[in-house]
């Protein structure tokens, strides 16, 4: 059993089609498996955090009670996100598994939408948010190194805290990154496949072959995602993570958190008190 | 795609003798079994080596299958019953003449004495890009070879195209949703009653499939009701060649009339689509009209609406409004009035 399926063109050519539809169970059960496994390790396993360095205790009195952590645009951009997301999930994978209606037109239009999303985002944290917050920097790769190093019991000192994103919500950001950017670009050229009203309708695009791999694309990177929405969703609902989660909806978090979670000169944050409109702004994001 | 024609692959071959062993072996086999009825699509594809079942459930000997009997509510009529027993059934050509009349201009005399109208509905589509064994979207390839700018799609759909465009050729189709036939289905949660016009599915829901039947399902019974007994009935069939052809396009109404009122009509037409139109729209429209051409060109006009040719079958477009137009009115009120 393969995990692509392939088909004879009519020259002959021996050409991918799209991926096995399994594909969809073994991201599925990835993601579940991946969540109780963390969800043990976390309950039973897991050691209390510790970071070095300490908070100098005026910083309590200088910060708000309330740390503005995410603009209502940036906020605005992820539920949109989101809601475009689980349609295009639900639209691509419920026909798939027997559930069957009409989703080729929602499916492309949830995808118009994530694409608009996207590209608002890009410009929004290019030129309005403080771009470089979620890429990982040296001081992750080095704090990441002496997390593993005391994981196995060998000597290390203990890792800084994070800036405004901790490095494991980087990395799943770069993940997430790749696997839209290739389910947004394949999808924009499988838009011209399908009468959409948008694109000419043109199948002779490209050759067999290439729009087999494209399909093909589309699809491992959209079983991807349901592995890495399920991971999302099950740290968003996490006890430990809900301050984060209420950040996202609200879009500020209490300074207890941030002082105990975040290195202020990492994540700087104005000492005055979020007014409406700074909170508005986010100038932390 | 290289055809070897008359060697069918090995398939092991299984004769119930009752509906109830019928659906445990469609059951047993699922996606692996085939049903097996007059044989006239089957055969093809067995024989072209197109699909190739392990497991084919011939339904030939199931003769609780078969006949029409005369019910409290109308007609039953056993998905095994030949095109020709419907086509000549004295009851059937008396009060629902549609279905006589679509039943004997289906392909040949031959085709009809061993044709089933359970295997009619329930046929495959012709798009030869499909039936030539082309990865097109109804094999569960990626592409539809007919909708391209050089396609061969002179015989596909102008409505409901989703990606596949390729039409369903059945002709009593449409006779059966204008007389608002119920289709009875068997499945693994047991038996359903389904409308017509429900049983047929388009490419938007299921592009690899025509019908709604699943793997493991037998369509064991159509029933007629008396509802539309005896109303003025139309059917008109357009082929290339007048005997042994598949549709261009037919429609099929069953209307009431009160003086010259339209009161009540039910119209469809099939090779327009993936799936047999049931026209609700046109229907809505004339009820209450006058039965006259004015009537007819107004349902013509309606019935095309959203209509989209592909490269070579433009021309289904004032077909399709004629058929519609013609049977609201007749051919005679027709020609009187053009």
């Amino acid at each position: 059993m393969g995990i692509l399926e392939w088909a004879t063109s009519p020259w002959g050519q021996r050409v991918p089609i799209h991926i096995a539809w399994f594909l969809i169970w073994v991201s599925l059960i990835a993601g579940l498996v991946f969540l109780v496994v963390h969800a043990i390790y976390v309950r039973y396993f897991a050691k209390a955090k510790k970071f070095a360095g300490t908070i100098p205790p005026e910083l309590n009195d200088r910060l708000p009670e309330r740390i503005a952590r995410h603009s209502l645009t940036a906020r605005l951009f992820h539920w949109v996100m989101a809601a475009a997301m689980f349609v295009l999930l639900f639209t691509a994978f419920l026909p798939k598994v027997g559930v069957q209606f009409d989703w080729v037109t929602y499916h492309w239009i949830a995808g118009i939408v994530l694409t608009a999303s996207v590209i608002f985002h890009i410009v929004h944290a290019s030129f309005f948010l403080d771009f470089w917050s979620i890429w990982p920097d040296k001081v992750d790769l080095q704090d990441s190194w002496k997390r593993v190093q005391r994981f196995f019991g060998r000597a290390a000192s203990l890792p800084r805290r994070s800036g405004k994103y901790p490095l494991d919500n980087k990395l799943y950001h770069g993940v997430i990154i790749l696997c839209g950017f290739a389910v947004i670009l394949t999808g924009i050229f499988m838009m011209f496949r399908v009468r959409t009203g948008i694109f000419p309708r043109n199948p002779y695009l490209f050759g067999d072959m290439t729009w087999g791999l494209m399909y093909v694309l589309h699809g491992l990177a959209g079983v991807g995602l349901i592995a890495l929405v399920v991971v999302h969703v099950y740290f968003a609902i996490r006890p430990e993570k809900l301050p984060i989660t209420y950040s996202m909806i609200f879009g500020t978090m209490k300074r207890d958190f941030y002082l105990h979670e975040h290195d202020p000169e990492r994540w700087v944050v104005s000492p005055n008190p979020p007014s409406r409109e700074s909170r508005g702004l986010a100038d932390a994001d | 795609m290289a055809v070897i024609r008359d060697v069918m692959p090995a398939f092991e071959l299984l004769q119930p003798t009752s509906t109830a062993e019928a659906q445990t072996a469609l059951q047993q086999h699922g996606a692996d079994g085939w049903v097996l009825a007059g044989g006239l699509d089957s055969f093809d594809w067995l024989k072209d080596r197109i699909k190739k079942p392990k497991a084919v459930i011939d339904l030939s000997g199931v003769e609780e299958l078969k006949g029409i009997r005369e019910t409290s509510e109308g007609l039953e009529i056993g998905a095994m019953t030949t095109l020709t027993e419907v086509a000549q059934h004295p009851l059937v050509k008396e009060k629902y003449g549609v279905l006589a009349q679509a039943a004997a201009l289906v392909a040949s005399p031959q085709i009809r004495n061993q044709g089933t109208i359970g295997g009619n509905v329930s046929q495959d589509t012709r798009c030869w890009y499909y039936r030539a064994g082309w990865p097109c979207y109804r094999a569960g390839g990626n592409i539809c070879y007919a909708d391209t700018p050089v396609g061969r799609n002179r015989e596909h759909a102008i409505l409901g195209a989703d990606r596949c465009v390729a039409v369903n050729p059945s002709d009593t189709a449409p006779a059966l949703i204008a007389l608002d036939a119920k289709f009875v289905v068997r499945t693994r949660k047991g038996e359903s009653a389904v409308d017509a016009e429900d049983y047929f599915v388009g490419p938007e829901v299921d592009i690899t499939r025509l019908t709604m039947l699943q793997p493991g399902d037998l369509l064991t019974a159509i029933r007629i009701p008396s509802t539309w007994a005896d109303a003025t009935f139309y059917f008109e069939k357009v082929r290339d060649r007048n005997v042994w052809d598949f549709p261009l396009l037919n429609v099929a109404s069953a209307i009431k009339l009160s003086g010259d009122t339209i009161e009540q009509a039910r119209l469809s037409v099939n090779a327009a689509a993936a799936r047999p139109l049931r026209l609700k729209r046109v229907e809505d429209a004339i009820r209450g009209q006058q039965r006259n051409a004015q009537t007819g060109e107004m349902a013509g006009k309606l019935a095309v609406e959203g209509a989209v040719p592909l490269t070579f079958n433009a021309y289904k477009i004032p077909l399709m409004r004629n058929l519609v137009k013609r049977s609201i009115t007749g051919v005679q009120e027709v020609a009187w009035a053009s």
